[in-house]
């Protein structure tokens, strides 16, 4: 037992911050650090910029142009990213649909779609969900009917996260409604440009518009667009989510969070005493905190098995609910930090060019926006509810 | 005992449950909030019409009656369907404070506001954060009148009143509880400026700007030291009034996630069916029942002797403040990913629920309140 980084470890950790100090861009950071809205060109030079270092496909191989971490280096990498106020790399084409492809496309799908990712010429998102199909997905109806060489696509997807910036998506279509139902779907990759392809924002409590519907309606796509074999679009679905969950503990992103929630309560006074002072208020942030340290080793217990090539099985599941229940409550903290200032909704002053002073402390309007927007955590990529079952299921066998 | 409606509170309950169900849609209510008002003419032209604004005051100043279970009656309907008039603002803080201390006009302006007249109460200030006391708003005494300087901060539904009684300060330190004058002040009066924005939880509020401000004695509230007391009376009936409402938005809350359950399907059977989900629901369904309680343990304290009273006032804010975020957060999760949209009613119920917290101090700051104001108490134990 040894709680240490190796000292190459360590060297890897100072390689990484001097590079997000010296080429993380300031105008960015500084909108990520104060909950300011990110424009699509802000994601593609970051991208860009990690691109040239090697460093965008964190969890892609060597061989297909990643930089070939394992587990570890991957985690100290998103650790200090997230300190470091950098976005987050946006998934889906990156962490989701390239090791799909790695791993399932044929080599002309391989040489055409993973250098386009790497070199953000597509924006990907994520078909998946459906009305009728959220933690069920394997319900999902939106139909694929192949005429000639083409798939005919109708049905429709929802929650597409960011699919306003998309030109690409990929899908779970059904192909045949025999067997079971997971026996019937497919994964195909979508031209959004295609006729018969609308996207319709849907607005979030936040009152942001982050995700959307999209429709199909006779949608033609050439059946080299599918990836896997026709009904096996399952395996990659299955395969895709294991991918999904690495970082699922969000242990970066929650620890600035707790950064910017003390900075916050240092800044904002009850009376005569500074919050962060208050009795009360500083054992909450204390014991958000203690449960933070723990689960700091729970992840790198589970990091440290899938760096040895152990696959993160269903303990990911665990990961996910405490750093979900985690993140919310620093959110909370932070929204209540903030006190009556909560209650003003401003979201102009989420644009960065938004030159009025806003209502109470410039802090206000994004920790309450977060706090709101973060009900997601629980919600998307299996929600908490989802994911006790598989712990019930897969590791206590009930 | 007895914990029964008068046969005059069940018909206005009744009678504004139909007239809120029929026309506070959520159409009407965004459109409340995007209108420079902040506020809906039409609802608000209908509660008048029902008299709710006379239910809010005593029958000595030509009200219904005003008591807490009037006051519980009426914002309760108002949060079952997510409402924003403001009745709170207008009958409960500015009218209360004119009917306690009174001036020149006292019955003329509340006959008005019963009438459908909006006024709101500009206390609150940029640095006050839940403090009552804290005044920094200065109140100059010239001739025969007042210069009023400051800035008040959040004064809910301002965009849609033609007068505020602003509180000042005329002598002491900025959190002295003596020394606050309150004054009724023409909001086009020269010197005042607003600067109005939407809230989360529905409706406008607006940051007050007074710049030497003249108001005669005649505008001035009462005249000697009392304003902090009437303050806190009228505040501790705001919270009654606040909490009443919190548990309308639950119960509105609850039945939309109750049919939710009852009508989702994932995995061929309706999401209620997972145990996972009923034994939440379960849970939530004790603690809205625990919030309607503190509600009325407040509701019927709200004449007590003020350490009392105010004991009920700090009890009642801090469980609807706890079962408030467990309800939102709870409701949410449930729905899924329709849970977050501001294009299904839960999201507005949510957001306003939620707000609830923030005004007027939120579940922490009313406990260390609870715990200080039961130091007395404990005394006798010593
Ligand atoms: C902000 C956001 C972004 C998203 N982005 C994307 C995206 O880019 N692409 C995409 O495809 N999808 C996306 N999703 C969709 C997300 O994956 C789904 O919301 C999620 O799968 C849950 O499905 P649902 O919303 O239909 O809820 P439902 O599945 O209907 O669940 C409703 C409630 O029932 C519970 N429940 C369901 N089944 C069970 C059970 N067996 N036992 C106990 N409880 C159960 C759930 O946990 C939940 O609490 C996003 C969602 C959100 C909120």
């Amino acid at each position: 037992m040894d709680i240490n980084y190796s000292a190459g470890q360590m060297a890897f950790r100072d390689e990484v911050k001097s590079f997000l100090a010296e080429n993380l861009p300031e105008p960015i950071s500084r909108k990520v650090a104060t909950g300011k809205r990110l424009t699509k060109q802000d994601h593609e030079q970051w991208h860009a910029i990690l691109f040239r270092r090697g460093w965008l496909a964190v969890n892609w191989p060597r061989d297909f142009g990643g930089p070939g971490w394992n587990a570890i280096e991957r985690n100290i990498f998103e650790e200090e990213a997230a300190l470091a106020h950098a976005p987050r790399i946006i998934p889906f084409g990156l962490a989701m649909l390239g090791p799909v492809l790695q791993r399932f496309g044929t080599p002309q799908q391989k040489d055409h779609w993973l250098p386009r990712i790497l070199r953000g010429d597509d924006w990907w998102c994520q078909g998946y969900s459906e009305p009728g199909a959220g933690s069920d997905l394997a319900s999902v109806t939106t139909s694929a009917v192949r005429v000639g060489d083409h798939y005919v696509v109708s049905g429709q997807k929802t929650w597409t996260t960011l699919a306003q910036h998309a030109n690409m998506i990929f899908c779970l279509v059904r192909t045949s409604r025999e067997g079971k139902p997971q026996q019937g779907i497919s994964f195909l990759l979508i031209d959004m440009k295609s006729p018969g392809v609308t996207v319709r924002p849907i607005v979030l409590i936040d009152g942001e518009a982050e995700v959307n519907e999209v429709f199909f309606d006779n949608v033609r796509i050439p059946v080299e667009n599918l990836v896997g074999e026709e009904n096996g679009g399952w395996t990659c679905a299955k395969y895709l989510l294991t991918h999904e969950r690495t970082n699922i503990a969000g242990l970066g992103l929650a620890r600035a969070a707790l950064q910017n929630l003390k900075r916050i309560a240092y800044a904002e006074t009850s009376g005569e005493t500074r919050l962060i002072d208050n009795p009360l208020f500083a054992s909450r942030i204390a014991s958000v905190e203690i449960d933070l340290m723990a689960m700091a080793t729970t992840n790198l217990r589970v990091v440290a098995q899938a760096a040895a090539g152990q696959a993160p099985g269903p303990e990911s599941s665990m990961l996910k609910i405490k750093g979900t229940v985690i993140r919310q409550e620093i959110d909370k903290l932070t929204r209540q930090a903030v006190g009556p200032y909560a209650a003003p909704f401003l979201p102009e002053f989420l644009e960065e060019s938004e030159q009025a002073d806003p209502i109470g402390p410039p802090h206000a309007m994004p920790a309450v926006q977060k706090y709101f927007n973060n009900r997601k955590l629980s919600i998307y990529g299996g929600s908490s509810e989802i994911q006790r079952q598989i712990i019930a299921k897969a590791i206590l066998e009930l | 005992m007895n914990f029964d409606l008068t046969e005059e509170q069940t018909i206005l309950q009744g009678g504004l449950r139909r007239f809120l169900r029929e026309q506070a849609t959520p159409d009407t209510l965004s459109g409340a909030t995007a209108g420079d008002a902040g506020h809906s003419h039409t609802l608000w032209q209908g509660l008048v019409e029902m008299g709710v604004p006379m239910a809010l005051f005593p029958e000595s100043a030509g009200g219904l009656g005003g008591s807490g279970f009037d006051i519980s009656v009426v914002f309760e309907e108002l949060g079952r369907v997510g409402a924003f008039e403001p009745l709170l603002e207008s009958g409960i803080l500015a009218g209360g404070l004119i009917t306690e201390l009174g001036t020149a006009n006292r019955q003329e302006v509340i006959d008005q506001i019963i009438a459908g007249r909006i006024l709101v109460l500009a206390h609150a200030e940029p640095d006050s954060r839940y403090d009552l006391a804290h005044v920094q708003t200065t109140a100059d005494r010239v001739d025969e009148g007042w210069l009023l300087t400051g800035r008040k901060s959040l004064v809910v539904a301002a965009p849609a009143a033609d007068m505020a009684v602003v509180s000042a300060r005329v002598s002491g330190a900025i959190s002295d509880r003596s020394g606050i004058a309150l004054f009724m002040v023409p909001l086009n009066n020269p010197g005042v400026e607003l600067r109005s924005y939407r809230l989360q939880g529905g409706g406008r509020a607006a940051e007050i700007a007074l710049e030497a401000v003249r108001v005669s004695d005649n505008e001035r509230l009462g005249g000697g030291n009392e304003a902090f007391a009437a303050l806190e009376r009228v505040h501790a009936r705001a919270c009654a009034a606040q909490c009443a409402e919190a548990v309308g938005l639950m119960n509105g809350i609850r039945e939309l996630t109750v049919d939710y359950l009852r009508g989702r399907r994932q995995f061929g059977k309706p999401i209620g069916s997972f145990q996972a989900l009923q034994h939440r629901m379960a849970d939530m369904l004790i603690e809205i029942e625990q919030a309607r309680s503190a509600t009325i343990n407040l509701c019927g304290h709200l004449d007590a002797p003020s350490a009392e009273r105010e004991r009920q006032v700090s009890a009642a804010k801090n469980l609807i403040g706890r079962v408030a975020r467990q309800v939102v957060e709870e409701s949410i999760q449930m729905h899924g990913g329709i849970g977050m949209t501001m294009e299904y009613a839960l999201g507005h119920l949510a957001k306003r629920l939620t707000m609830v917290d923030c005004r007027f101090g939120d579940a922490d700051w009313h406990l260390e309140r609870f715990v200080r104001l039961s130091a007395v108490a404990a005394e006798e134990f010593a």
